[in-house]
């Protein structure tokens, strides 16, 4: 019963309708040990070898919840401010799948750990909206199998049981989201959240943070929301953003063409770029859902929460604020320093080391960023420590040393590794603070320059930036630009 | 030595005054056992090698001496149902024909720890799922108090063997009645203790939140014992209690006077003439060891078969899917698809009564189906609980008859589902309330079968159990 797609929507007529948009994100827990069982929680090892009787399924195995998968599920609500239940409930997700071998995943369904959080993202004109969170549960996640590359892929499939039993938390928004952009920044938000908190490292490329889509379209005006379409495999933040086009696309040229949008789950397929049905609401799983019996409820009392949440490290949102208002940083350097936890940790570090956060801040977002860019290399990778970096901005803001000066030695820190201050005194750097050496040179620059300084006296008073910079070049860099500014004023009188 | 007399205080005293060695003594069992399991097809498998190097290690600590543990020597038969590192466990089903399990369940390992000497598989109903051990797929096992009938179910092995003298103790599985009612059929003592007391790590499940790891023995004493050992919490089972574990042997020494016995009324009518006048005759015995007998009533109990054949079902339909044929052992050789795989396999290996369980399981889970039964099902076992808490207000404990009627003909009820379903009546209130209880032999019937009393107490009362079950033995002698 093949028929013909309808065409895509053009942009006129996807102008008519309000996509909504809400996501479904797992989040792999960064633990020790698997959720169920003292499996490492850790890839890499030869298939079917980092497992255990609990995480292969084998009869008469029985999980016991690891205390770590619940801290970091609580630390991960937290930081989308969701209220975390006292009592919450695992339950079986029923299915039949080769990955899955107990044949059900345990997972959390009427009463998962948290519920009611929102996250917020900054939109294009700069206004500030609220994404609901609805609900963030625990699980465990499944196995893998391998479809080709094998001999005899053909005629079988492989699987590899060594992610059974990673722990995940599964984190549901509302369909609060209006575009694919407004998806993408929650999406953005939501992975700076987790990996400030340390929960996860949230790499999507190793499958540690995943994203589906629910989306649907109306009318612009309507209060109903139209039917909604599931799309899996959104496994970067360009196919997040490419699938939800493409899908809203779609989906308005089905209604344009006086179709009907049919509830579905949807495969993104990013070599074509279109998303693809996979099955019917018909076909769609009865998981079956029911109270695990073998683990107890999950009982979160006031004080473990209250221990958790004391023991958290700063959301980014929270850093941001406490920047700019404690450092005096700019609201667009505070964002940049808290791109990465890693960075804002670094330049935290720089800040108290140099006494002068200002000026720290404009050393990590200049010219250290600009050595990290040009190597390809990210913060945590710096061949120059947070607290080197800090001595430096720190002897600029001493006066020990100017900013030209800091400009040499910074790469030479790059190349060796060294101390600022063991570099000034290797090669002489240092900024001039014998102002009768100072003043000799400047006598020297004024003698030789009687064009520029009649220009001077004759009221063109802007003539002073060459002579500074003449005395600059003269001293090496070593004079302080202020000083040679004050002094040379006297002197052209 | 005699094995088919042997208790574990005799193997006790023989091992300590040298009138044997474990090593003779597990050469003895296990010839013993060789040749009378063809009678009754209770063991699938003896452990010759592993019993042998226990009993070795036995005898070595005897020879340093060391105490080699309160189970030292004493050959005990396991369930089929509950692992055993490198010994085939099959739970009787064609799934698990080659299932070696790579790891022991946390009951054997403390059971060999304490010097027992695991000596055989018991045979048992597939899954445990039955009341006959006629679901075997590896074939019935017969009563060896007559040879015609059925040892009763699941635990049907289990219970034949210590009635069999091939082992002196054994551990079933109880989730609706699977160790009281083939104790009371093959009249020997089976207890289930309180849910969570003895850890279900490594026990295979049929409906986790009933099923029972418990001992069979030969007499009262000898069940407590492997009790005491085998209890306890259990960090890798997230529903074993923390609830230390009392010294179940000064319990029994004390006397029953002026005990408070409960017999719920439910429980009495409708109870076949035979059987209920044994039972009848248990409790003139319990009063004349000055016990007080009362009348209470369990008012739920009608609805706990409907009720449990919801819960253990839907609990079974999902416990049981990991048999797919992706691992262990069987996958159908017709099948081409994964789709073939999951329905050829299952379909071809699974017997009748696990079919039977697990699309009504997955019938009563289903989506529009769940809060009419499953919730409502949950809701009534509640209920059933209620009436436990309130009747033990009021008394010490609860006698009842274990089944309605004794050990009946193999092939009998094989084509009544409901029939055999009903053979549970007395037992399965009992699980779905969490409470211990247990089968003491309580007289035979007229053509010599075994007739089982069964005493219920409170939660983590297995003190108060044993103390009157003690009594009851010291006064009736019914058991060895």
């Amino acid at each position: 019963m093949a028929t013909v797609a309808p065409p895509l929507a053009t942009p006129e007529q996807i102008a008519k309708y309000e996509p909504v948009i809400g996501l479904e994100v797992h989040v792999q827990l960064g633990t020790r040990t698997k959720i169920f069982c003292s499996c490492p929680n850790e890839f890499g090892a030869a298939p079917n070898t980092n497992v255990c009787p609990v995480c292969l399924g084998m009869p008469g195995a029985l999980p016991v919840l690891n205390k770590e998968a619940v801290e970091l599920a609580m630390q991960a609500s937290l930081a989308l401010h969701c209220e975390v239940r006292n009592t919450s409930i695992f339950a079986r997700k029923n299915y039949f799948y080769p990955d899955l071998p107990k044949g059900y995943q345990i997972s959390q369904y009427d009463r998962p750990v948290a519920e009611h959080g929102w996250v917020e993202i900054e939109l294009a004109d700069g206004t500030k909206k609220r994404i609901g969170v609805t609900r963030l549960h625990m699980e465990d996640d499944a196995g893998k199998n391998t479809h080709d590359g094998y001999r005899d892929s053909d005629s079988y499939s492989y699987v590899d049981l060594n992610r059974c039993g990673s722990p995940l938390a599964e984190i549901v928004s509302e369909p609060d989201m209006r575009s694919s952009e407004e998806a993408f920044q929650y999406l953005t938000e939501l992975k700076l959240a987790m990996q400030f908190t340390g929960v996860s490292n949230c790499d999507m490329e190793k499958g540690n943070l995943r994203c589906d889509a629910n989306v649907s379209v109306r009318l612009k005006g309507a209060e109903k929301f139209g039917t909604k379409a599931e799309i899996k495999n959104l496994n970067s933040f360009r196919f997040l953003r490419q699938a939800i086009d493409y899908e809203i696309a779609r989906q308005v040229g089905v209604l344009e063409s006086g179709g009907k949008v049919v509830q579905e789950t949807r495969l993104y397929n990013p070599d074509i770029d279109e998303t693809l049905s996979m099955r019917s609401k018909e076909e769609a799983h009865d998981y079956r859902y029911f109270p695990e019996p073998d683990l107890v409820p999950l009982q979160i009392s006031d004080e473990w929460l209250a221990r958790v949440k004391a023991g958290m490290t700063e959301l980014p949102a929270e850093r941001r604020k406490r920047f700019v208002e404690e450092y005096g940083l700019r609201e667009y350097d505070a964002q940049v320093l808290t791109a990465t936890r890693e960075l804002a940790e670094y330049y935290e570090e720089a800040a108290r080391v140099s006494g002068d956060p200002k000026l720290a801040a404009n050393w990590v977002t200049g010219d250290l960023a600009g050595m990290l860019k040009a190597e390809g290399k990210e913060i945590e990778d710096s061949r120059v420590s947070a607290a080197r970096l800090g001595e430096l901005a720190g002897l600029i803001a001493k006066g020990e040393l100017t900013g030209k000066l800091a400009k040499e030695i910074l790469p030479k820190m790059w190349e060796s590794g060294d101390a600022p201050r063991a570099i000034m005194e290797r090669e002489g750097l240092k900024a001039m603070s014998d102002t009768g050496e100072i003043e000799k040179i400047i006598e020297q620059v004024i003698a030789g320059n009687p064009k520029q300084v009649e220009q001077y006296k004759g009221g063109k008073t802007s003539v002073i930036q060459f002579f500074v910079g003449q005395v600059m070049k003269a001293t090496r860099g070593q004079a302080n630009p202020a000083t040679v500014t004050e002094v040379l004023k006297q002197k052209l009188g | 030595m005699n094995v088919p007399t042997l208790t574990i205080a005799g193997i006790q005293e023989g091992l300590r005054s040298r009138q044997f060695s474990a090593a003779e003594l597990a050469s003895e069992a296990l010839k013993f056992a060789a040749a009378e399991n063809p009678k009754t097809n209770a063991y699938l498998l003896l452990s010759e090698e592993r019993a042998i190097q226990a009993a070795r290690n036995v005898d070595a600590a005897l020879a340093r001496g060391e105490d080699p543990g309160v189970l030292a020597g004493v050959p005990i038969a396991v369930k089929d149902v509950i692992v055993t590192k490198g010994l085939r466990t099959t739970c009787g089903s064609r799934l698990l024909e080659h299932f070696v399990p790579p790891y022991d369940a946390t009951a054997v390992e403390r059971m060999e720890k304490a010097g027992a000497l695991i000596v055989g598989k018991a045979n048992c109903d597939e899954f445990a799922m039955g009341s006959s051990n006629e679901n075997s797929a590896f074939g019935p096992v017969r009563n060896p108090v007559a040879p015609d009938r059925v040892p009763g179910g699941s635990s049907g092995g289990s219970a034949a063997v210590v009635a069999q003298g091939t082992a002196v103790a054994s551990l079933g599985s109880d989730t609706g009645g699977s160790i009281r009612q083939p104790a009371s059929f093959c009249g020997v003592v089976g207890v289930t203790p309180t849910y969570g007391r003895v850890s279900r790590y490594g026990l295979v499940a049929f409906a986790s939140s009933l099923d029972h790891i418990g001992p069979f023995a030969r007499n009262v004493h000898d069940a407590a014992l492997l009790l005491q050992v085998i209890a306890g919490r259990d960090a890798r089972d997230a529903t074993s209690a923390f609830a230390p574990v009392p010294d179940y042997r000064q319990s029994m020494q004390q006397d029953v006077k002026g005990l408070r016995i409960g017999l719920p009324k439910e429980y009495f009518d409708g109870l076949g003439d035979e059987t209920g006048l044994q039972i009848r005759k248990g409790i003139e015995l319990l009063r004349s060891q000055g016990c007080e007998v009362v009348e209470v009533s369990l008012p739920h109990t009608q609805y706990a078969i409907a009720c449990y054949y919801i819960i253990c079902t839907a609990e079974a339909s999902s416990n049981l899917a990991r048999y797919d044929g992706v691992r262990y052992t069987t996958r159908s050789a017709n099948a081409k698809t994964m789709i073939d795989m999951y329905r050829m396999t299952r379909g071809e290996a699974f017997g009748a009564e696990c079919k039977r369980r697990i699309m009504l399981g997955t019938y009563v889970l289903s989506a529009g189906y769940y809060d009419a039964y499953y919730l409502k099902a949950q809701k009534v076992r509640a209920l059933i609980a209620g009436d436990f808490q309130r009747a033990f207000e009021k008394v010490d404990a609860l006698v009842t008859p274990v089944s309605p009627f004794p050990a009946f003909k193999l092939g009998e009820k094989l084509d009544d589902p409901i029939q055999m379903y009903l053979s549970d009546i007395y037992t399965i209130t009992g699980d779905l309330a969490g409470v211990p209880c247990m089968s003491v032999p309580c007289g035979v019937t007229r053509e010599g079968l075994p007739v089982g009393m069964q005493i219920l107490t409170r939660h983590f009362d297995e003190p108060g159990m044993f103390r009157l079950a003690a009594a009851f033995e010291r006064a009736g002698g019914f058991s060895v």
